[in-house]
C-alpha cells in the first residue's frame, strides 16, 4: 500500500478533502448570523422619553393650576422654561455650568484611575481584600454630604474639599465595579487565557479585565452619579468667592427666593445628569452589542 | 479503498514519548480520581482516552497540561501542550483573527507577523473570511475551529482535546473529524483525544485507551489498524468500537454491583 505522508496528495485525499471543505462551506454560509437592521433605532428609543417629559410637563402643570401654593412660590412650566432660555443667553450661566462640569469631570477622572487600581489591587490581593473589601462596601453606603464638614475643617472652603468629597463618593463605587466584575470573569475563560500563555499580570490585561469590562462600566456609571452629587452637595456648603457655580446659584436663589430661576437651575442639573448617563449606557450597549449580549 | 495516505509514520519504540505518565496518582481530598496511570505517547501518534464518568479524563488533561499537579506521579511532555475544551472558550470582546492570534500576542510576537499567522490558521480550518466576526456571529462548530486554530497558534507540539466535539450535531463533527485528522496528519502532531464517544475514538484514534472509573486506571488498551481517512460508519470502525463498548460496560457494570 502507497504511504505517502510527507505531501498529503493523491487523488483519493484531495478529493476528499474538496469535499469536505465544500460541506463546511455550505453549513458555514447557512449558520453565520445575520447583522440586526438598525435604522429606526433613534426615534424608537427617543419616543417614549419624549413622551415621558411630556406628561412630566402636565402634570407640573396640573398641580400649578390647582393652585396648591401661590404661583410666585411655585411657578408652572411656562415661565420656568422662559427663564431658562434667558439664563441661556447670559456669560455667568454658562461659567457657572463651566466650572461645575470641570469639577466634576476632574475629580471623576481622577476617582476612575484611584478606583481602578485600588479594584485591581485588592481583587489580586486576598489579604488586601479580606482587609478592605468590607470597608470599601461600607464606605459606599456613607451619605458623602457627612464628610463635608470634617473636609471643610482640613482644607478650608477651597476646590480640595469639594474634590475631596467626590474622591470619598466615587472611589469605592468605582473600585467595586472592578471587584465585582473579577469575581465574576468566567473561570472557564481564566482556564483558556492560562492555557494560552497568559501568567500574573498578562492574564489580567488580556483576560480578566476585559473579561470584567462590564461591571467595570456599571461602576464607573454609578461612580459618576456618586460624584455629580457629592459635587452638587459640596457647591452649595462650600461657596468659593468669584467662582460661580450651579450651586452657589442655586444657594442664591433660595435667598432671593427666586423659584423661577431656582427651577431652571434644577432641570439644569437634571439633564446634565441625563446626558452623562446616556454617553454611559451608549459605551454600554456598545460592549454588550460586540459581545452579542442582548440589548432591549 | 484507495492508497491510504494520512497514515501517521508507525511510532517506534526508540524514539523518546512526547508524553510519559509515570504512576501518576490524583487525589481531590477523599476521592482519588487518577490511580497509578502509566502511559506513553508516542511523537506524531493520536490517543483516545474513552471512559464512562467520573474516569479522570479531565484530570489527566489537566495534569498533562500543567494546569493542575499530580499528587504522586509523574508528568513529562517534550515541549508545551495546550488544551482545547468542550465550550470554544474564545474571548467574546475579540474578533476570531484576534482570538487565534491571542497566543502569539502573549507570547511577544509583533502584530503584523501574528495577524498574517492566525490568517493562515484561520485558513487551515476553513474559516479566513469569518476572520472579522466575534464569536458570538459564529456557530457553534465554528467556534469550536476557532478555538482549534487558536490552540494551533501556541505552536505546541501536543495537542490535548477533551471532549472537542461533544456539544455538536452529526454532521459538523463528522467534517471536523476529517479537518482535524488533516490537519494532525500534516503538522505531526501529537494528539491525546478525549471522549466517551467510544466511535469517535476508532475513528480518529490510532490507539484507544479504557480507563476505569473512580479511581481512573488503565483498563485495557486498542491499536485501531483500519486504514485512514476512516468514516465512523466503515465496518472495521464499528467491528472495533462494538468490541471496546463491550469492554466499557463490562466497566460501567462493575459499579452497579
Amino acid at each position: 500500500m502507497a504511504v505517502d505522508t510527507t505531501t498529503g496528495t493523491s487523488t483519493g485525499t484531495a478529493s476528499r478533502a474538496s469535499e469536505v471543505h465544500a460541506q463546511l462551506r455550505g453549513l458555514d454560509s447557512l449558520d453565520a448570523a445575520d447583522g440586526a437592521p438598525r435604522g429606526r433605532r433613534l426615534w424608537e428609543a427617543a419616543w417614549p422619553k419624549l413622551a415621558a417629559a411630556g406628561l412630566a410637563l402636565l402634570a407640573w402643570q396640573g398641580v400649578v393650576w390647582s393652585g396648591w401654593k401661590p404661583s410666585y412660590l411655585l411657578p408652572g412650566p411656562g415661565p420656568v422654561l422662559a427663564e431658562l432660555g434667558r439664563q441661556g443667553t447670559t456669560p455667568e450661566f454658562w461659567t457657572a455650568i463651566g466650572i461645575t462640569m470641570t469639577r466634576g469631570l476632574v475629580g471623576f477622572a481622577i476617582s476612575a484611575v484611584v478606583g481602578l487600581a485600588l479594584g485591581v489591587v485588592v481583587a489580586k490581593s486576598r489579604v488586601l481584600r479580606s482587609a478592605i473589601g468590607s470597608m470599601i462596601t461600607g464606605l459606599q453606603t456613607m451619605p458623602s454630604i457627612a464628610w463635608f464638614p470634617l473636609a471643610i475643617l482640613l482644607f478650608q472652603l477651597s476646590e480640595q474639599a469639594i474634590l475631596f468629597v467626590i474622591l470619598i463618593g466615587a472611589v469605592p463605587s468605582i473600585a467595586n465595579g472592578v471587584i465585582t466584575g473579577v469575581d465574576y470573569v468566567p473561570g472557564l475563560l481564566v482556564r483558556a487565557g492560562r492555557n494560552l500563555g497568559a501568567r500574573g499580570l498578562a492574564l489580567y490585561r488580556h483576560v480578566v479585565l476585559p473579561a470584567a469590562l462590564p461591571s467595570i462600566t456599571s461602576g464607573l456609571k454609578q461612580g459618576w452619579a456618586f460624584a455629580w452629587r457629592s459635587l452638587l452637595a459640596g457647591e452649595l456648603l462650600v461657596a468659593i468667592a468669584n467662582r460661580p457655580s450651579l450651586g452657589v446659584f442655586l444657594t442664591q436663589s433660595r435667598e432671593l427666593q427666586d423659584t423661577t430661576y431656582m427651577i431652571a437651575l434644577m432641570i439644569t442639573i437634571l439633564v446634565i445628569g441625563i446626558a452623562v448617563d446616556a454617553v454611559f449606557a451608549a459605551v454600554d450597549r456598545g460592549i454588550r452589542a460586540r459581545r452579542g449580549v442582548a440589548t432591549r | 479503498m484507495t492508497a491510504l495516505t494520512l497514515q501517521a509514520p508507525a511510532p517506534e519504540q526508540t524514539v523518546a514519548p512526547a508524553v510519559r505518565l509515570e504512576g501518576v496518582t490524583k487525589r481531590f481530598g477523599a476521592v482519588l480520581a487518577l490511580d497509578g496511570i502509566d502511559l506513553d505517547v508516542q511523537p506524531g501518534e493520536f490517543v483516545c482516552l474513552v471512559g464512562a464518568s467520573g474516569c479522570g479524563k479531565s484530570t489527566l488533561l489537566n495534569l498533562v497540561s500543567r494546569l493542575d499537579k499530580p499528587s504522586t506521579g509523574t508528568v513529562e511532555v517534550a515541549g508545551r501542550a495546550t488544551l482545547m475544551f468542550q465550550e470554544a472558550a474564545l474571548f467574546p470582546w475579540l474578533s476570531a483573527l484576534d482570538n487565534v492570534a491571542m497566543p502569539m500576542r502573549l507570547a511577544g510576537v509583533e502584530r503584523s507577523t501574528r495577524e498574517s499567522a492566525a490568517l493562515d490558521l484561520l485558513d487551515a480550518v476553513q474559516l479566513r473570511e469569518f476572520a472579522s466576526k466575534r464569536p458570538h456571529e459564529l456557530s457553534g462548530g465554528m467556534r469550536q475551529r476557532v478555538a482549534l486554530a487558536r490552540t494551533l497558534g501556541t505552536a505546541a507540539p501536543v495537542l490535548l482535546m477533551d471532549e472537542p466535539f461533544g456539544a455538536l450535531d452529526a454532521m459538523t463533527r463528522d467534517l471536523l473529524h476529517d479537518e482535524l485528522e488533516s490537519i494532525w496528519a500534516t503538522r505531526g502532531l501529537t494528539v491525546i483525544f478525549v471522549t466517551h464517544n467510544v466511535r469517535e475514538a476508532v475513528r480518529l484514534g490510532d490507539r484507544v485507551v479504557l480507563l476505569s472509573s473512580r479511581p481512573g486506571r488503565v483498563v485495557e488498551e486498542w491499536r485501531v489498524d483500519a486504514p485512514r481517512p476512516r468514516r465512523i460508519e466503515d465496518p472495521a470502525v464499528s467491528a472495533l468500537s462494538g468490541r471496546i463498548l463491550t469492554a466499557l460496560r463490562a466497566e460501567v457494570a462493575r459499579h452497579g454491583r
